[in-house]
Parts: C-alpha cells; sequence; structure tokens
C-alpha cells in the first residue's frame, strides 16, 4: 500500500519527466531543424498577435486620428501612424488577424477539399478520375494570381469573395498531389482486403487510405498557409481584396506605398516587412513539416 | 462677355493667386515648335463630346474641335469671362428681352478634311445636343432647356431663341464638350460616327491613336486663331497609375498631367524638381456627396437622413484631408467661390455644418433612436479610385462611426460602381460626385433634383423641383441667391437629400518649361492647347 506523499512524490516525478520530454523535443527540433524553429516562433507569434490583439493594444485601429497623420515612428507611436493618423503597430497587430483568418480558412478548406477529390478520384479511377483530372488540368492551367483576380472580378471584393478567389485555385493542387500518393496506396493488398470484406467505399477511403495519405496533405496545408496570406495581400493591395477601414498588411500597403514611399515610407515599409515575415515564417515551418513528414527526406 | 452675374464675377482668388509661372507667361514672348506630351489617367469611351463626360475624353480629343463661344483662355478662373472661338467679335449679348441670341461666324474656317464651317454646322451640332432625335444620347440636353430653337438665316448667322431669358444659357454654350461637328459627317454617317471618328476644326489635327499607350494630334496650319498654335503636335500618354503619372513629370517623359495630383504628390514633385516644376492651384467645381438610396429603409427617413449629415465635421475635415486628399472646401451645393454660393454664416445655420461637433453628433444620436435605428448599421458603396473617393470614404465612415454608426465600405471598379449605382439601385448609401465644367450654378445644382439623370438617390421631392423652376425662371441675381439658399436649405438639411462632404480643390504640378496653359476651375476647361507653348 502507498501513502499520499508517496503518490505524490511519483505525480511529481512523472510531471519533471513529461516537462523535461517536451523541453527535450523543444531542443532536439532547435538542433535537428533550426529554420523550422524559426518559421514556427514567427507562426506561433502571430498567432499570438491575432488572438490577444485586444490585449497587446488598447488603441481603436480603424479610429482616425487625423492631428497624429503621417507621424514618424517614435515614442508616441513606435512604428508611427498613417495617412489617417492610424498607429501603425495596432494595425499590423490586427492585420495578423485578418490574414491568419484569412490564411487559415482557405488553407483548411481548399487543402481537405483537394484531399476528398484526390483520394475519390485516385479510389475510383475510370471515367470519374479522366473527368476529375482533366477538370483540375484546366484550373491548374491558370496561375494563381490570375485566376484568383478573376474570380474576385466577377464575385466582387470583400473577405468573403477574397476567401473564395483563393481557395479555388488551392483544391486543384492539393487534390493532384493527394491523387499520386492515393494511387499507389490504391495497390496496396489490404485496401483490397477491405473490398473483399465488404466495406463501404467510403470506409475505404476514410479509414484506410486517408490516414495513409496526411503526409502529403498536410505539407500542401502548410505551404497554402504562406501563399493565402501573399495572395490576400496581392488582391487588397490592388484594391480587390479586404477594403478600408479594415486593419490588413495588403491594403495598408495600398494605401500609402505609392503616395508616401518617399514623404513616409514607414507607412509602406511595416506592412511589406509584416507580410514577408509571414510568408517566410510559414513557408519555413511547412518545410520542417515536409522533412518530417517524409519519410525519405528525412532518412537522408 | 460679362453676363448677368458679372457683378458676382468674383476671379477666384485661390488660383490666380496660387497659379505661379502665369504672370510670367504673359510677360513672356510665345515660341513656336515642340511637341508637348502629357499624361492622362482614364481611358476615353469614345471621341463624341456630346455624349461623353469624362476629362479622359476632353484632355485627348479637345485639342481637335472647336467651340462657338469658350471661356476666356487667360482668364479661365473667372465663370463670367467667355470669348468667341467660332465666332467672330464679343460674345453678343442679348435682344428680345434676353430671348434672343445672334452669332457671326468667322470666315474662312475648315474642318479638317477641307470642308468649310458654316452656320448649318453650328446648326446642326447644337440640334444634336439639344433636340436628339429619339434613341440619340446627348449628355448636355438638359443644360438647354430654355432653348426653343437654333436657327441658320444665312451661311455665317446662328440664333438661339430662348423661351425665357435665363443667365444659365451662356456658360451652357461654352461647356467644352460642345464639340462643332460637320452636318455632312452628321448627315453622311449618322449620329454615332464621331465616336470614333474625328473630323473637327480645332488647333491639332489627328494623327493616331493606340489605345491603351497614346494618341497623337500635329499642328492645324490653317488653325482660325491668327498664329495658333505654337506646338508642332502633342502626345497624350495614357498612365493608369497615378504613381506612374507622377514618375513621368519627374522623368520628364511627361510635361504635366491636366486633372490633379494631390498635396503629398506636389510636395514630393517640388523637392525633387526645384524650379523645374510649377505648381499652378485652384478651387474645383467638382464636389464629393453620400446618396442616400431612399428607396432602402430606414433611409427613407428624413431623421436618418439628417443624423447622417450630422454626423461629419466638414470643418475638421477640411482642415485636414486637405493634406492628403484633392479635397479642401467647405460648400453647399454651389461652387464655392461664386457669388450665388453660401457664405460660411448661412453655411453653418445647415444641418451637419455647424462648428460644435459634439452637439451634432448628439442631435444625430437623438434623431436615430427617434427613428428606431440606433447604432445604424449598413454598407458605404464607394469606387475603386483613390482619389478622392476612398480616401474621403474612409474619412466619412470613421465619422460615421464616431456618432456611434456602424459602417462597412464595398468598393467596385468604376463600371460596376455605376451599374449599382444606375441599374441594379442595391446599395445603402453611396459616395457620389458632381463635377463640371464651366461654373454654371443655376446648371449645376440641378444634381440635387430627384428628375435628374445624374441623381441616384430614387426620390420625388416636388418642393424642391417648384424651388429649381422657380430659380431658373428668376431673372434678377438677388432673387436667385434667395432661392438658392431656399433650395440649398430643403436639399442638404430639412431633408437631407444628400450629404455633401467637401469641394474638390484642383493642384496642377508641370514641368516649368511648359507655358501658356492657366489653370481652370474645373479638369474639362482650357485643354484645347493652342496657348500652349515650351520653353525649352
Amino acid at each position: 500500500m502507498t501513502t499520499v506523499s508517496e503518490v505524490q512524490v511519483e505525480a511529481e516525478i512523472e510531471d519533471l519527466s513529461k516537462r523535461s520530454s517536451v523541453l527535450d523535443a523543444v531542443i532536439t527540433m532547435l538542433r535537428k531543424q533550426p529554420l523550422a524553429s524559426f518559421g514556427a516562433a514567427i507562426v506561433l507569434a502571430m498567432i499570438f498577435m491575432a488572438v490577444f490583439a485586444d490585449i497587446l493594444t488598447s488603441i481603436d485601429p480603424e479610429e482616425n486620428n487625423l492631428e497624429f497623420m503621417l507621424e514618424a515612428p517614435g515614442e508616441a507611436f513606435f512604428l508611427g501612424t498613417d495617412q489617417f493618423g492610424r498607429d501603425l503597430l495596432t494595425r499590423i497587430i490586427y492585420g495578423a488577424r485578418t490574414a491568419l483568418f484569412v490564411g487559415f480558412t482557405c488553407a483548411i478548406i481548399g487543402s481537405t477539399l483537394g484531399l476528398v477529390l484526390g483520394v475519390a478520384s485516385a479510389y475510383f479511377g475510370g471515367l470519374f478520375d479522366l473527368i476529375i483530372q482533366r477538370v483540375v488540368d484546366v484550373i491548374m492551367a491558370f496561375p494563381l494570381i490570375i485566376l484568383a483576380l478573376a474570380v474576385v472580378a466577377t464575385l466582387g471584393p470583400g473577405v468573403e469573395n477574397v476567401i473564395i478567389a483563393i481557395t479555388i485555385p488551392f483544391v486543384p493542387q492539393c487534390a493532384r498531389v493527394v491523387r499520386s500518393n492515393a494511387l499507389a496506396i490504391r495497390e496496396i493488398p489490404y485496401v483490397d482486403a477491405a473490398r473483399a470484406l465488404g466495406f463501404s467505399h467510403m470506409r475505404i477511403i476514410l479509414r484506410h487510405m486517408v490516414p495513409n495519405v496526411m503526409a502529403p496533405f498536410l505539407i500542401m496545408l502548410t505551404s497554402f498557409l504562406g501563399q493565402a496570406i501573399l495572395l490576400e495581400a496581392s488582391l487588397s493591395y490592388l484594391g480587390m481584396g479586404v477594403q478600408e477601414p479594415t486593419a490588413a498588411w495588403g491594403l495598408m500597403l495600398q494605401g500609402g506605398a505609392e503616395e508616401y514611399a518617399e514623404s513616409a515610407p514607414w507607412v509602406a515599409i511595416w506592412p511589406g516587412v509584416a507580410i514577408s515575415l509571414a510568408v517566410f515564417g510559414f513557408n519555413l515551418f511547412g518545410d520542417g513539416v515536409r522533412d518530417t513528414l517524409d519519410p525519405k527526406l528525412r532518412s537522408q | 462677355m460679362k453676363n448677368t452675374y458679372s457683378k458676382f464675377a468674383v476671379s477666384l482668388a485661390v488660383g490666380a493667386g496660387l497659379a505661379l509661372g502665369a504672370s510670367a507667361a504673359n510677360a513672356e514672348t510665345p515660341k513656336s515648335g515642340g511637341v508637348l506630351e502629357f499624361v492622362v489617367p482614364g481611358k476615353a469611351p469614345s471621341y463624341d463630346g456630346h455624349i461623353e463626360t469624362t476629362y479622359a475624353m476632353v484632355h485627348r480629343v479637345r485639342p481637335f474641335y472647336s467651340l462657338l463661344i469658350r471661356v476666356n483662355p487667360d482668364n479661365p478662373s473667372d465663370p463670367s469671362d467667355f470669348v468667341c472661338d467660332l465666332c467672330d467679335g464679343s460674345v453678343p449679348e442679348p435682344t428680345e428681352g434676353g430671348t434672343k441670341y445672334t452669332f457671326k461666324l468667322l470666315p474662312g474656317v475648315k474642318f479638317h478634311d477641307g470642308t468649310d464651317l458654316t452656320s448649318e454646322d453650328v446648326k446642326a451640332t447644337y440640334d444634336k445636343i439639344i433636340f436628339p432625335p429619339e434613341g440619340v444620347a446627348s449628355a448636355r440636353k438638359s443644360f438647354f432647356k430654355a432653348v426653343e430653337s437654333v436657327t441658320a438665316p444665312d451661311e455665317s448667322t446662328v440664333i438661339f431663341k430662348l423661351k425665357f431669358p435665363t443667365g444659365s444659357f451662356i456658360p451652357a454654350l461654352a461647356t467644352p464638350f460642345n464639340f462643332v461637328y460637320s452636318k455632312d459627317d452628321l448627315d453622311a454617317h449618322g449620329y454615332t460616327w464621331h465616336k470614333s471618328n474625328i473630323n473637327g476644326s480645332g488647333a491639332y489635327k489627328f494623327v493616331q491613336h493606340q489605345k491603351g499607350a497614346f494618341l497623337e494630334g500635329v499642328k492645324n496650319p490653317d488653325y482660325h486663331h491668327a498664329g495658333k498654335p505654337y506646338l508642332d503636335g502633342f502626345k497624350a500618354i495614357t498612365s493608369a497609375k497615378m504613381a506612374l503619372s507622377i514618375q513621368a513629370i519627374r522623368g520628364n517623359r511627361a510635361a504635366a498631367e491636366f486633372r490633379g495630383f494631390p498635396p503629398k504628390a506636389r510636395d514630393d514633385l517640388v523637392k525633387a524638381l526645384g524650379k523645374k516644376i510649377t505648381v499652378q492651384e485652384s478651387d474645383w467645381n467638382c464636389v464629393l456627396l453620400a446618396t442616400p438610396n431612399h428607396k432602402i429603409k430606414p433611409f427613407d427617413d428624413t431623421r436618418v437622413r439628417q443624423a447622417l449629415t450630422l454626423g461629419l465635421d466638414r470643418w475638421s475635415g477640411s482642415k485636414y484631408l486637405s493634406r492628403i486628399a484633392i479635397v479642401k472646401t467647405v460648400g453647399g451645393v454651389v461652387f464655392p467661390s461664386h457669388g450665388l454660393a453660401a457664405t460660411k454664416e448661412e453655411l453653418v445655420k445647415l444641418k451637419g455644418y455647424g462648428t460644435d461637433i459634439k452637439a451634432a453628433r448628439a442631435e444625430a444620436n437623438a434623431l436615430l433612436k427617434e427613428a428606431g435605428v440606433p447604432g445604424l448599421e449598413f454598407t458605404l458603396h464607394n469606387r475603386g479610385v483613390d482619389q478622392p473617393y476612398k480616401v474621403v470614404g474612409t474619412w466619412m465612415i470613421d465619422q460615421w462611426k464616431k456618432t456611434g454608426m456602424e459602417v462597412k465600405q464595398q468598393v467596385n471598379p468604376t463600371p460596376v460602381f455605376y451599374d449599382v449605382l444606375r441599374k441594379k439601385k442595391t446599395f445603402d448609401v453611396s459616395l457620389d460626385f458632381n463635377c463640371q465644367s464651366v461654373i454654371n450654378p443655376i446648371a449645376d445644382i440641378t444634381k440635387f433634383l430627384g428628375s435628374a439623370g445624374n441623381n441616384y438617390g430614387s426620390y420625388e421631392d416636388k418642393v424642391l423641383e417648384d424651388s429649381y423652376n422657380k430659380i431658373l425662371q428668376s431673372g434678377d441675381v438677388a432673387e436667385q441667391r434667395r432661392l438658392i439658399r431656399e433650395y440649398e436649405t430643403r436639399a442638404l438639411s430639412d431633408e437631407a437629400r444628400m450629404m455633401i462632404s467637401l469641394w474638390w480643390y484642383k493642384i496642377n504640378p508641370h514641368r516649368s518649361y511648359m507655358k501658356g496653359w492657366k489653370i481652370a476651375p474645373s479638369h474639362y476647361l482650357n485643354q484645347h492647347l493652342d496657348n500652349v507653348w515650351l520653353d525649352l
């Protein structure tokens, strides 16, 4: 029989070992994948800014303070102000919320739809596969930004339409990659065994094929995050994305880059830095995920 | 000619005062030769002045055509100084109680195809503008409501007979869109030929137009103003982005852009080019408005519309927005520098024009509560053009938010913007504008009438229509002024049919070697280029 104090000691030891294993994992990751760790840190910082924007700054990102228009970075305004006197630091922080919202929504919806289509296309094959792949060919023939521009031009600007415009080109990209992996899995005997056991198509796809294409799926998902942020910024910069007065990095560039490039360069510099860092961070993180999940790369 | 507004013919002090280099140009002897290169930011839908309303057409095409009369090129800031272009001598005074104007034409004027320009051509032109056949568009038909007939009793005489005397006739006649076309062209090719063909009698002859790139004109040696034009030709370069236009002037690939730049662009160019750049500035006969859609609730409620106008701090907006946008002046329905415009004392009596913004916003909140829509939520429909639409739109949204309203913005490219305004009519409140050429308050203020072709508010206001008809038929300037105040009070305050934001302010930095061009209070005016020369 154990006493209370013995139970407490055992729990503490277990806790310590857990903590040391998490710490070990972080140290291992830092040592083995320093760039991915740097990327992950940027991603985490962005998520932190987006979630706790209200706590990080008490300033309204949309409120004009015209008496402080185009103030240079300094004590009062750490990153300066824009032409409407809005604090740039606050708008950068809130801009992370817009970027992540659009980025995650597009990446998750786009890659999930691509996953379903890709696996289904590989599993069913035949005419279904042929039709799906030709449609994918057509959509993939257009450069990403051109397709997104065409969709926004048709639907009109606005956050919802930007999400649709960015998501559509992601679907075939993910479907194509997932299909190639799923084709290989389809030929493995356990899929035949599942069929022989009389499992439904849905069960075979969801239970036996999808889990085995998660690696390429996750790699596509993380790479889409950076692309989506860049696309949203591009569309907003072109005036076809998020609309004023919403805080969004591309929109901040659009409002100030041309007109104030010489007299107030900070108006364009900070959102530019934010976009670059975010894309850089997601790409590094995505590379890390790929290196971890791809067995061929892992063995090298 | 000095028309009935002559005693109000205030030279636009700002324009005249800031027209740097203008006086110098007067003192210098013009030199002949050279090709003027300038940038035009927009694209011209067609070459037909009678149907178009955009500066993008005027800047490119106006140099090819003549007008019957025009704004004095040496004094374009004066709203009552008109001179003959195709007519001989000075602009005629009316006879028969102000209802008959008889114009004698200059002899020997020829179209670019070599045919003679006669009174029949002028008559055919104005018949097309004033009395277009059914199905033929005419953008300024309503300017000539008072005209009963146009006749050409002989080869060199044109007579305009009016139904009643009106001071708005001569300014309407000088509108720079009233290109005089050849009757033979109209008879032979029909009323749509001028949309894609040019045969004028202006200072320059058409050479080529590479759409999306440039349009070229060459000097007309048979031009009817002796010794002009000074230039060998001009090249209007298409420049879609303002940044490109600025860099074109900075890099000396173009001498000017005639629409206007915001203050920051002016400052950057002056800083970079010093004396090589000359800046001319003027009040601008353009005003940015917000038009509520009266067919959509709750904007059919006067209290809601009044709350919208009460929420705008125009005086503070003028102070700050004039630093970043091409807007500046607080005003009512009439061009602010005109004698018929409201004074500040008169303006502050209107809702939304007071100097105590806290009190105004408290009143706005009370009105919204009373109307049952506290914290009103709506979408501002805007045009995808930075200056001044998007800048002022962002400012207005902030102003309304400070009043407790929740406002989103929907920005559309120009064709979609107009489609929503004119056809779909699905907007809550839209940014809108009233840009005119010759300062002609009696014609310009028709914008606020529900029946006007360019009014998108979807309302009928018989009181306002009656008020306007009284103004139109009033011959006495003091009486007109009093009636316009009544009209203005109803349109902007009592019914708050539209919310005026700020009047535009024109800033034209151009290369100092471009001489002779004088800024006018409109981007449509003084673009014939026959008095422009290069001091290279």
